[in-house]
């Protein structure tokens, strides 16, 4: 599986756009804190900026790379290797170039820009939603044989997770005002991992103004310490639940 | 060495394999014949894993290949339309599966390497190979280290006069070796002097599994074009 990774890997570097996303990663991130004096804010717009971009390319990238892999996957598979396997190294392969990505493009900018806890944070938050975006992705470059739809799929997951799951829980929300729902929306915003995501991120930053209902739910419910431990739980279902299913499904897929 | 049991396929409602059951022999060189769209490429894939019967098993050297990928060690298969990553050159993808397949202690056979002269051309990225070039690539693969069982299918498709006659050369001494060969292919007088067996498969059934001096005797006629031929005219006279 290690040089599955290694192949894999070797060819993500060499094409551009990983070095673009940590350009615009890098970019973002300094950009961010040169025009801010007040480096809380900062750390909050770079935070709403990767919701929105980390999971879109973590998805994207993902699903067109499994496809133009193809050709690399149908050589490996009539070799003796563990199917299994050759899609856990393409997959470890995604991630590990994604993830330095983010080290580059916003954990080193944080690191010398901002070094406090909440960067810290931050990063470990973008790592995490790459991870889920990922093993989303390859999920649906599995379970569909062409590459439109494959990709078509991934972006709608995003495109759920990231806008209308917040209509359909606003939604859900005003029809049953009559009844209390505290619990059922933390139970709801789990469903949603850059929710998750979110308030992760805010309740290490403890300012609950900004935390909209969930996250004050969240605070008020668990407390900072049982509702982060909460969150990370969540978050590694979120990881690994969509990836298993993929290889279940790979392994027995007709190539 | 191989052993299908009632292997069926459907894609929807076409059924590829229709319960084929037959066994394969050390030694023996086998065409895989029948007319396009009869299931000779999906029983290979079945073969080596890529394809997944709805039913039946096959077992490789008495070891069932279903979620197995050890008995692929024995095994070397050219595809009849070989797909490379586009961007590696021809060096980088047969480093690559070397460096992935190769177990220490085991001899490598790259006699087709030289006898092709790829070499010269190990620097040419995939994408810009011409079809010939990368079924000769392909080729190499499947002979390189040195398996048991050899898979082709449609080997010499796109390849020109003399390279198709250097590989036949190649599965000619490998035959000597005892290895197991199945061939499919088209061209019948490419098969001549070279396969021991026939199997016909049409419709995703098993029309027959003989020996070619068989079916030589039977039909009286000595190339493989003609007792072909033969056979089926006798079986359209039947019906």
């Amino acid at each position: 599986m290690k040089k599955i990774i290694k192949y894999s890997l070797l060819d993500i570097l060499r094409n551009r756009i990983i070095l673009a996303y940590t350009l615009l990663l890098a970019l973002v991130s300094i950009s961010l804190f040169l025009l801010e004096d007040n480096p809380a804010k900062a750390i909050m717009s770079l935070l709403n900026i990767s919701l929105l971009i980390v999971p879109l390319v973590s998805s994207i990238f993902c699903t067109i790379y499994l496809y133009n892999s193809a050709e690399f996957i149908e050589l490996l598979v009539a070799q003796p290797i563990k199917r299994s396997r050759l899609l856990w190294g393409v997959y470890l392969g995604m991630i590990t170039a994604l993830l330095v990505a983010l080290l580059l493009g916003i954990g080193l900018p944080l690191l010398i820009l901002h070094p406090a806890s909440t960067s810290l944070h931050l990063f470990l938050i973008s790592c995490a939603l790459t991870v889920v975006f990922a093993s989303l992705a390859t999920l649906s470059a599995v379970l569909t044989r062409d590459k439109a739809k494959g990709i078509g799929l991934s972006l709608l997951l995003w495109f759920y997770f990231t806008f209308i799951f917040d209509g359909l829980v606003l939604l859900v929300l005003f029809q049953l005002a009559d009844y209390p729902l505290d619990t059922a929306m933390i139970g709801m915003s789990m469903l949603n991992p850059i929710d998750m995501a979110r308030i992760g991120m805010l309740l290490q930053l403890d300012i609950s103004a900004m935390m909209g209902l969930t996250g004050a739910l969240f605070q008020d419910f668990f407390g900072t310490g049982a509702g982060l431990l909460l969150i990370t739980f969540v978050m590694l279902i979120w990881m690994a639940f969509p990836i298993l299913l993929a290889v279940r499904r790979f392994k027995n897929k007709d190539l | 060495m191989i052993i299908a049991t009632n292997v069926q396929k459907k894609f929807g409602r076409l059924v590829a394999l229709d319960r084929i059951s037959l066994s394969c022999n050390k030694g023996q060189t086998i065409a895989l014949i029948g007319p396009n769209g009869s299931g000779k490429t999906t029983f290979i894939k079945c073969l080596l894993g890529m394809v997944i019967p709805d039913s039946g098993f096959i077992t490789v050297n008495q070891e069932n290949i279903h979620q197995n990928w050890q008995y692929r060690k024995q095994i070397g298969y050219m595809p009849q339309i070989s797909r490379f990553p586009d961007n590696m050159t021809i060096e980088q993808v047969i480093d690559m599966v070397r460096d992935i397949r190769y177990q220490p202690g085991q001899e490598l056979d790259e006699e087709l390497i030289d006898a092709f002269d790829l070499r010269r051309q190990f620097g040419k990225r995939m994408r810009t190979l011409s079809g010939g070039t990368r079924q000769k690539v392909s080729a190499c693969l499947a002979f390189l280290f040195n398996p048991a069982i050899l898979i082709l299918d449609e080997p010499t498709a796109g390849l020109d006069p003399v390279s198709s006659e250097l590989l036949k050369d190649k599965i000619t001494r490998e035959k000597a070796k005892g290895k197991l060969i199945l061939i499919t292919s088209h061209v019948l007088s490419d098969l001549d002097d070279l396969v021991s067996e026939i199997i016909y498969l049409q419709d995703g059934q098993l029309r027959f599994h003989e020996s070619v001096s068989q079916l030589q005797e039977k039909t009286g006629e000595a190339k493989l074009n003609k007792v072909m031929a033969q056979i089926m005219l006798q079986k359209t006279a039947h019906q």
